[in-house]
């Protein structure tokens, strides 16, 4: 394998590492604030639905984005109001809204669209552009460094640069801030905050709106960046492998940046089949590559890489108690 | 104390919820230009009007059974099988199997070592996640989900690979041959004399399934192993101080679910399709936790909620024929469903207490 | 003349068809400590969680200095100056103290200048009030008169003038407990009001100035503490008089039941919980186990129940029992003769969603006389119920009802006919009558000693000293997975036990 066949595995590594960081970064806020959400799939697919619609509609991607994040946000509130206000149990109202988000999104794409539950074509403004970084021009033949900035980390969509800003913004706001001690405080003992005076409902409202917020961009750049349209189920199980990272991650922002990526890495090498032939010697199986993510995902949740300890009030909707 | 009668728990609540599922269906169908109202009586008239409809409702309604006790077994251990669609594919890789490579003399043979085969690689499927659960702590919602992926591939790569005839060029295996046919519904009633429509695919499985709903009744009501299935549910560390072993449990009752999983295939591979095609599920393994919440986890309930999901499944197929609404609409009122009698339960369930409570009052 | 600190007028709620508290009105002049002294279920933590703001009163009006005062939530009871230290901690274990001091009251968004002037007040507060507290530990790593003293600081750093402390000996030792009334003078003596909801008679006698009594959600009385005895105070609470003692026989003890010879258990996060423990418990005789809870009695009983693995050597009868292997299980101890009223019966020695009648199988479900072929034999199960019900007076008499629906003690009950019924070698008996009300503490404990009469071994684990010296034959004190020493009821009293309790060996207080 060639140095430039590697920077154009990192490159999609990154772009396909995306989706999955928002995601998990999503998860976190839940997780963090006590609330499971195993509907971070459903939300990202009903972003990515209707960003991509709204942006074939107007031929506005920005406007798309805005859709996107309130499909994302309004699903979000459905789980609020299950699992806080009444609270119900957080794996079953997850799972209704992924069931609700694949139904629906290929219901209304089919009525609006007639295309077999997809969105046309994106194309243009209708998509988030690729934009070339300072010097990435310049540098580009600066070996192994310049040549990494270019291919890598430069030409990407803005959406890849917020997720990855996001994560040291995620810290900040988590370990630096007011907000983010009592978010921390209500996922570990909600009794805590509730008899210090703080609501844990708004609390833990807040947390699964930022959720909403970061899942919806995860969807949005599904179809508007890394794709250019929406196409029935185009998450894949995103939203899960998202929440294997996040156990992998053991709830902090930084590693879920290099759990994202190494799975991102592994989402990018099973693209590339010619590649894995030349390195191992023998062909493998398209169908064995193609599952690779989720047999991966399973063997890191079954604790091969250490034990992880939620938040210790997660899924246990709050009750008053003495 | 109870608050409420037995019969507002077990009857009034369910209805409440499925009428706000199906209200808010309503609207969806208003929404996308078609009228909700004509939608349901041509849902009706194609599912239950006619015994050809029947014929399809009652094939739906037996996966469905199968795949809603898979969920409700799991569920009284307190686990989360999401993974049914995975096992039930997995059990048509055991229906194929045995069909296709053992010469049998009758189906009636044939039937029992296919049960036996789809059952098998049902639990097969469903006791690695139980395994990672029990042993591992592996969270079983999300391995059973991945567990799903992973047999779409398996059966890709086994359809294309393996058991594609040579020269087809769809990923199917072979026909089965002609001794493992089962006799579909109207042949037996013809048979007796009541007539029934030909060509429809409810055949000799819906039976079985019927049997599976008092076998999982006894199971879980009456015997030893019920009992501490549902102990361990409602509490693991009394089941521990009970000397109830937390890893067997996990590991029997997630057999259990699979292997139920995994005997839909007897429906939908052996007795319709006669041949292993990709994606032979098609949905039946999710639809399963819907029976299963509506149904309350009892096998009375699940047979009930299944012909319900039979009907709206059959009628679903109608409505893409005759109208511009999707078969997706099943899917949407199948997760509304499923919001309302699981995750908003307790929205319904509050106010109709209050209700009583306040009768109770009045009354003394 | 000076208004009293609060005041409550005609305070009700019900919790359904349940009464709570009954048109109760009080009165707690600043700068005093006020005890409020009550069964289990009497009211005291309801009517101090209305005053906290937790739970909303149905009618009835609080005045706070004077002051007619709406306490809606938390945030209003801080905001009227009132502080609680509940009886569950309500603390982030993975936090620092600090963290856990400023969560609510911290000063603007940004987390660091917050921590700053935290971590100067906390040393101010300590130097005050004797209350030393090292501010970047994790709550998790300090011990739980620690972690009580962080939820005091909590309140003062609220600038709380009303501390409500609900059962806070509980957990402590008596020396922390001597300290803690230490503090309490402390804050009194700067004119804080002190409210101190309690159980314990000996606590009320020694620290507070007035005390309100009361029963089934009524305030029964309310005195000064120096003008009353705890004879009266115990009357009051109950409303007859009552037994402190129990009436019984010295024990005939025989062969040794029960032999551990150096029991160790390592915890999930590789701490030793016991540390080589040797006793012995023979047939005819209760051993009590004292010690504060978290001392590692909970692992001795689980060890001895099946439901932890452990090295070392248990004999049972004279044959050795598996500690690690697949004879480890609670199943195979009840195949042995153990039987085991476990210390949280809610959690462990009942599925409080089944009926009463399936619980009464609960642990011996594979017994013969349950089953009848493939299935259970439930009219033999029922049946059984029925008589248990009967012998053991559980009320309702009702064993098709939801273990759920009954009270504390007949819960118990429950539990106790299923295991004492078994005739087993060897009873364990964690925390027999914890949230047991008193007409039901005397039956269980005389069911105990009958037991023991009835010449099998009983090994009693309870954190109520008083408990263990009226019940036990011979009293081992557990500290920190170690024994401490093993005392004869007649010859020792609560203060040498509770110095034993608290690690201190003879030679040690000699020196001290």
């Amino acid at each position: 394998m060639d140095f430039l066949t590697l920077l154009q595995i990192l490159d999609s590594s990154l772009r396909l590492a995306t989706p999955l960081l928002f995601a998990c970064l999503a998860g976190l806020f839940s997780e963090r604030a006590g609330i499971f959400d195993i509907g971070l799939e459903g939300k990202m697919l009903a972003a990515a639905f209707l960003s991509a619609a709204i942006a074939a509609v107007y031929g506005s991607v920005w406007l798309g984005l805005f859709a996107g994040l309130m499909a994302s946000l309004s699903l979000s509130a459905l789980h609020g109001v299950a699992s806080i206000t009444f609270r119900g149990n957080q794996l079953i109202s997850g799972v209704a809204i992924n069931f609700l988000a694949s139904g629906m999104t290929v219901l209304v794409a089919q009525s609006w669209f007639s295309q077999g539950g997809r969105t046309p074509p994106l194309q243009g403004s209708g998509r988030f552009q690729e934009i070339t970084l300072p010097f990435a021009d310049a540098l580009s033949d600066v070996p192994i460094i310049g040549q990494f900035y270019a291919e890598v980390i430069s030409g990407h969509s803005a959406l890849v640069y917020i997720a990855l800003l996001a994560v040291p913004l995620s810290w900040y706001v988590l370990f630096r801030t007011r907000f983010g001690l009592r978010l921390r405080a209500v996922g570990e003992n909600p009794a805590a905050v509730d008899t210090a005076g703080v609501s844990v409902i708004a609390l833990r409202f807040a947390a699964v709106g930022i959720c909403g917020v970061l899942c919806g961009m995860g969807g949005v750049y599904l179809s508007t960046g890394l794709d250019a349209g929406f196409g029935r189920e185009m998450t894949a199980g995103r939203g899960f492998i998202a929440l294997a990272a996040l156990i992998f991650a053991k709830w902090r922002p930084w590693h879920a940046l290099y759990a994202t990526l190494l799975f991102g890495f592994l989402q990018a090498i099973a693209l590339r089949p010619d590649v894995i032939e030349a390195l191992l010697g023998f062909k493998v199986q398209v169908q064995l590559l193609k599952a690779l993510p989720y047999i991966l995902t399973v063997v890191i949740l079954a604790g091969f890489v250490g034990k992880a300890i939620p938040p210790r009030a997660g899924g246990e909707p709050y009750v008053k108690e003495r | 104390m109870q608050t409420m009668p037995k019969w507002a728990d077990i009857l009034l609540i369910p209805l409440i919820n499925l009428m706000l599922a199906f209200l808010i269906s309503g609207l969806v169908i208003l929404a996308i230009g078609e009228d909700p109202i004509a939608a349901l009586s041509l849902m009706v008239d194609g599912a239950l009007g006619s015994s050809y409809g029947w014929g399809f409702t009652l094939y739906y309604a037996t996966n469905f059974i199968f795949t809603g006790l898979a969920v409700a077994v799991a569920f009284h251990a307190a686990l989360f099988n999401i993974g049914g669609e995975g096992q039930a594919a997995l059990g048509g890789l055991g229906v194929a199997l045995i069909c296709l490579f053992f010469p049998w003399p009758h189906w009636t043979i044939a039937l029992l070592a296919a049960s036996l085969g789809a059952a098998a690689f049902g639990a097969l499927w469903a006791t690695i996640p139980a395994y990672l659960q029990a042993k591992r702590g592996s969270h079983i919602v999300i391995t059973t989900i991945m567990f799903n992926f992973i047999a779409a591939s398996l059966l890709n790569y086994v359809l294309v690979e393996i058991l594609r005839p040579p020269g087809r060029m769809d990923p199917s295996s072979a026909g089965f041959p002609e001794a493992t046919h089962l006799p579909t519904i109207s042949d037996m009633l013809n048979a007796v004399g009541i007539p029934f429509a030909a060509r429809t695919p409810a055949n000799v499985t819906l039976i079985i399934a019927l049997i599976a709903c008092v076998a999982v009744y006894f199971l879980i009501w009456r015997t030893k192993l019920g009992y501490q299935i549902r102990a361990f549910g409602k509490s693991e560390p009394a089941a521990k101080y009970a000397g109830i072993s937390s890893v067997k449990i996990t590991m029997i009752a997630m057999a259990i679910s699979g292997g139920l999983a995994g005997m839909m295939a007897i429906n939908n591979v052996m007795g319709e399709a006669e041949r292993l095609v990709l994606n032979s599920v098609e949905g039946a393994g999710f639809i399963g936790i819907a029976v299963a919440l509506m149904g309350r986890s009892h096998p009375f309930g699940v047979l009930l909620a299944s012909l319900l999901f039979g009907f709206l499944y059959q009628g679903g197929a109608e409505l893409a024929l005759w109208t511009s609404i999707p078969r997706d609409l099943i899917v949407v009122i199948q997760a509304l469903v499923i919001l309302f009698t699981g995750a908003l339960d307790g929205m319904v369930r509050r106010p109709v207490e209050q209700m009583f409570l306040m009768m109770r009052k009045r009354g003394g | 003349m000076t208004a009293p600190a609060i005041e409550l007028k005609g305070i009700s709620k019900a919790f359904g068809p349940v009464q709570a508290n009954k048109d109760i009105s009080i009165r707690v002049m600043p700068g005093t400590i006020h005890g409020i002294i009550g069964e289990n279920g009497a009211g005291k933590s309801t009517l101090m969680s209305i005053l906290y703001g937790f739970y909303k009163a149905d009618s009835g009006e609080i005045y706070i200095s004077g002051k007619k005062t709406a306490i809606p939530d938390s945030q209003a009871a801080i905001a009227a100056g009132i502080g609680m230290v509940f009886q569950h901690f309500k603390l982030v274990e993975n936090f620092t103290v600090l963290e856990n001091v400023i969560l609510g009251a911290e000063d603007g968004a940004r987390l660091g200048p917050s921590l700053s002037k935290a971590r100067k007040e906390l040393t101010q507060l300590a130097k005050e009030y004797e209350l030393n507290v090292d501010p970047d530990a994790l709550i998790e790593n300090i011990g739980v008169g620690m972690q009580q003293r962080v939820e005091i600081l909590k309140a003062l750093y609220r600038q709380a003038d009303i501390l409500i402390l609900d059962e806070p000996t509980g957990v402590l030792t008596p020396a922390e407990a001597d300290h803690l009334f230490r503090i309490l003078e402390g804050l009194k003596a700067q004119g804080k009001t002190i409210i101190l909801i309690t159980h314990k008679l000996r606590e009320i006698m020694e620290v507070t100035d007035t005390v309100s009594v009361m029963r089934r959600g009524q305030m029964t009385a309310t005195v000064k503490t120096s003008e009353t005895s705890p004879q009266e105070l115990a009357e009051l609470m109950v409303g007859r008089k009552v037994l402190l003692r129990v009436d019984k026989k010295p024990a005939q003890p025989g062969n040794k039941v029960l032999e551990v010879e150096n029991l160790e258990v390592v915890d999930e996060k590789g701490v030793k919980r016991l540390k080589g423990i040797d006793l012995n418990v023979r047939a005819g005789e209760i051993l009590g186990i004292a010690g504060v809870a978290g001392n590692g009695q909970s692992e001795l009983l689980e060890v001895l129940g099946g439901t932890q693995t452990a090295t070392g050597t248990v004999r049972v009868n004279g044959q050795e029992i598996d500690l690690t292997g697949a004879l480890s299980d609670a199943r195979s101890r009840r195949a042995r003769g153990i039987a085991h009223v476990p210390e949280d019966r809610q959690r462990e020695g009942l599925i409080m969603d089944f009926k009463a009648w399936e619980n009464v199988a609960f642990g011996y479900h594979h017994e013969e006389e349950f089953n009848a072929g493939l299935l259970m034999d439930q009219a033999a199960i029922k049946e059984d119920a029925v008589g248990k019900f009967k012998r053991f007076d559980v009320r309702p008499d009702n064993p098709m009802l939801e273990a759920k629906s009954f009270s504390g003690g007949n819960q118990q009950k429950i539990v106790l006919a299923r295991e004492i019924e078994r005739n087993p070698e060897l009873l364990l008996i964690g925390q027999p009558t914890r949230g047991v009300d008193i007409g039901a503490i005397e039956f269980i404990h005389q069911r105990i000693v009958e037991l023991r009469d009835a010449g099998k071994a009983i090994l009693l684990v309870s954190v109520e000293l008083e408990e263990i010296l009226s019940l036990a034959d011979r009293i081992a004190v557990i500290f920190d997975g170690q024994m401490m020493g093993e005392r004869l009821p007649t010859e020792t009293d609560e203060k040498e036990l509770g110095l034993l309790m608290a690690g201190m060996t003879g030679q040690e207080r000699e020196a001290s």
